[in-house]
């Protein structure tokens, strides 16, 4: 940290003095407002939900006894958190790579196709301002249901959608996509436009092709942007719970039940908010390790970088 | 530059239009579906347009429905909320950057370390504090666990440390307090990042869903997502005309923002969402 103060190469050594007298102070009453805040509903909440997963606690408060780890061992032999555990990461392996590649294709259309811009960008952010209960409304009643619905009237299929246990995620991925592709495509429009134009220029001297200034010139330079999209989009997508929750349910049959919800049920429905507390712990420790993995990528590019 | 419009950006036109059309389609589809009488809405095959275009839903649903109070809930929580957040995290940002205290290097790392911390697995702790704090279906149990955001603080950090000095030293020397420097001259200078922290905190806590799906019981102090979700789902039945007049009615604000300010809101969103570049 700097805060070694270098003066103004006009002042004095009166003002130097000064400035070094006063300069540095009241630290504690600029962090401090935030730092209650903090410490009060983040800091605090994290170790208190450590210490509840280590109780039998329930959501009025009672019974709240020290059990140690059984909360943990119950939850690594319950097979609906098993299930909801594999929903979540099949949903995230489902969810992250079509929201990233397709992200970047709407970026690169809309960054080559220099024509009303701004109604490619409304048509593919907008959706991603619209809240998920908007979202999970409208794709349940009135896009997904298999009689009058908007897809498969259209399309002339009958699908089940989100009824059936075997096509329900996907209906799920195929909302999720629509609903949040625009954010990462953001992501990629603002990267590619930090791309100095005076590559491209060069590239056309050599007489280099679309296709050409494509893979050498823009692809490599997205690799750094396309690392964080990758980790945003794991991290968000591990923690799903609005669109399933209000779309399905978690059914049919489990076949769509987040272990975000899971934990819901189980402290909010069943009332075991201790038991709540360690199912939710278990994805915790998955986001802090996908986390600190993007932090150690991140280290190793700024090391090899200076 | 001197770029023709060739076969290849036609090509390209094309795919695009082709995707905007079925980005758009859903929405349409709702908005379509609220201007139809009720008893046309499920009508095979299907028909955009009915056999005539009215707007009873949408007064139904402003008469009857709780929409207009969420709508307030949503933006009164949703403006306090980026307000307090920019304020605090931009005065603890600045205080990290520009001073020297006791404790700072082991604060500053407790605060980067909690953004890896998803609020969604606390919602059992947090929910529990806010029952013994008495703040449950208050507006304060939806506020202020959504101020403790490290994210927003890191970026105005760096942002800090990347301006030079020596203008509020000059200011600081001529006799102006180490707040006044803050107040007049470090954040009307940093108002662009600031713009951009608000819009993406703004978004962020006006579309959340499940912290105050939790702590809001009281349809007086439900915000429009979990209003609509709570409410539309138990009381409309299949009222599917109403029900797609409360989701247009729902998106409209934030769409129309957007379309107002667009330039900001992709520069706010995308500066923030590339924080850890």
């Amino acid at each position: 940290m700097t805060t070694t103060v270098a003066a103004p190469a006009t002042a004095g050594p009166v003002a130097k003095a000064k400035v070094r007298r006063g300069w540095t102070q009241h630290g504690l009453l600029f962090v401090g407002p935030f730092l209650l805040i903090y410490l009060a509903f983040l800091v605090w909440p994290t170790i208190l939900g450590f210490q509840m997963s280590l109780s039998s606690v329930n959501i009025a408060g009672g019974n709240n006894h020290f059990i140690g780890f059984d909360n943990y061992a119950e939850a690594f032999a319950d097979p609906r958190m098993w299930r909801s555990l594999w929903n979540t990461l099949v949903f995230t392996v489902l969810s992250t790579i079509p929201l990233v590649l397709l992200g970047l294709v709407l970026a690169l259309l809309v960054h080559n196709v220099r024509f009303v811009q701004w109604l490619w960008r409304l048509s593919f952010f907008g959706p991603f301002l619209l809240p998920s209960a908007v979202i999970a409304i409208l794709w349940l009643q009135m896009i997904y249901p298999p009689d009058y619905g908007l897809l498969n009237g259209t399309l002339g299929t009958d699908i089940l959608w989100l009824g059936d246990p075997s096509t329900a995620m996907w209906s799920i991925v195929l909302t999720t996509v629509w609903w949040t592709v625009g954010f990462n495509f953001l992501l990629y429009l603002a990267a590619l436009q930090s791309i100095p134009t005076h590559l491209y220029e060069a590239a056309d001297i050599d007489g280099a092709s679309g296709w050409d200034k494509l893979r050498s010139i823009t692809l490599p330079l997205l690799r750094r942007t396309t690392v964080l999209i990758v980790v945003l989009q794991l991290v968000a997508s591990l923690k799903v719970f609005d669109q399933i929750y209000l779309m399905t349910g978690g059914g049919p049959q489990d076949a769509t039940r987040p272990i975000i919800e899971y934990a819901y049920d189980v402290g909010f429905t069943g009332y075991r908010i201790g038991y709540a507390s360690a199912v939710s712990y278990i994805l915790f420790v998955l986001i802090v390790i996908v986390s600190l993995a993007q932090l150690r990528l991140f280290r190793k590019r700024e090391e090899v970088a200076s | 530059m001197t770029k023709r419009f060739s076969f290849s950006q036609l090509v390209l036109l094309v795919a695009e239009l082709v995707l905007a059309v079925i980005w758009l389609a859903p929405i349409a589809w709702a908005v379509a579906t609220s201007l139809k009488p009720e008893s046309e809405t499920t009508k095979l095959p299907l028909e955009w347009i009915g056999s005539r275009i009215t707007f009873d839903s949408y007064a139904l649903v402003l008469e009857t429905g709780g929409i207009v109070k969420w709508a307030i809930n949503s933006t009164v929580t949703s403006v306090i909320v980026t307000f307090l957040t920019v304020l605090f995290s931009a005065m603890a940002a600045y205080g990290f950057a520009r001073t020297q205290f006791k404790g700072q290097r082991v604060l500053l790392g407790l605060i980067l370390a909690g953004i890896m911390i998803p609020p969604q697995v606390l919602m059992a702790p947090l929910f529990a504090e806010m029952v013994s704090l008495g703040l449950v279906d208050t507006w304060w149990a939806i506020i202020l666990p959504q101020v403790a955001a490290p994210l927003i603080v890191y970026i105005l950090f760096k942002f800090f440390q990347d301006v030079p000095p020596e203008l509020e030293q000059a200011a600081f020397v001529d006799g102006a307090g180490r707040w006044r420097v803050f107040f007049t001259i470090v954040l009307p200078l940093s108002r662009p990042v600031l713009a951009a922290v608000s819009i993406f905190t703004f978004i962020n806590t006006w579309n959340n869903f499940l912290w105050p799906f939790l702590v809001s019981t009281d349809p007086n102090t439900m915000t429009l997502p979990v209003g609509l979700a709570n409410v539309v789902q138990g009381t409309f039945g299949l009222r599917y005309a109403q029900i797609m007049a409360s989701v247009v009615l729902a998106g409209l604000p934030l769409l129309f923002v957007f379309v107002l300010f667009q330039r900001q809101i992709v520069r706010g969103v995308a500066h923030t969402g590339l924080a850890g570049q």
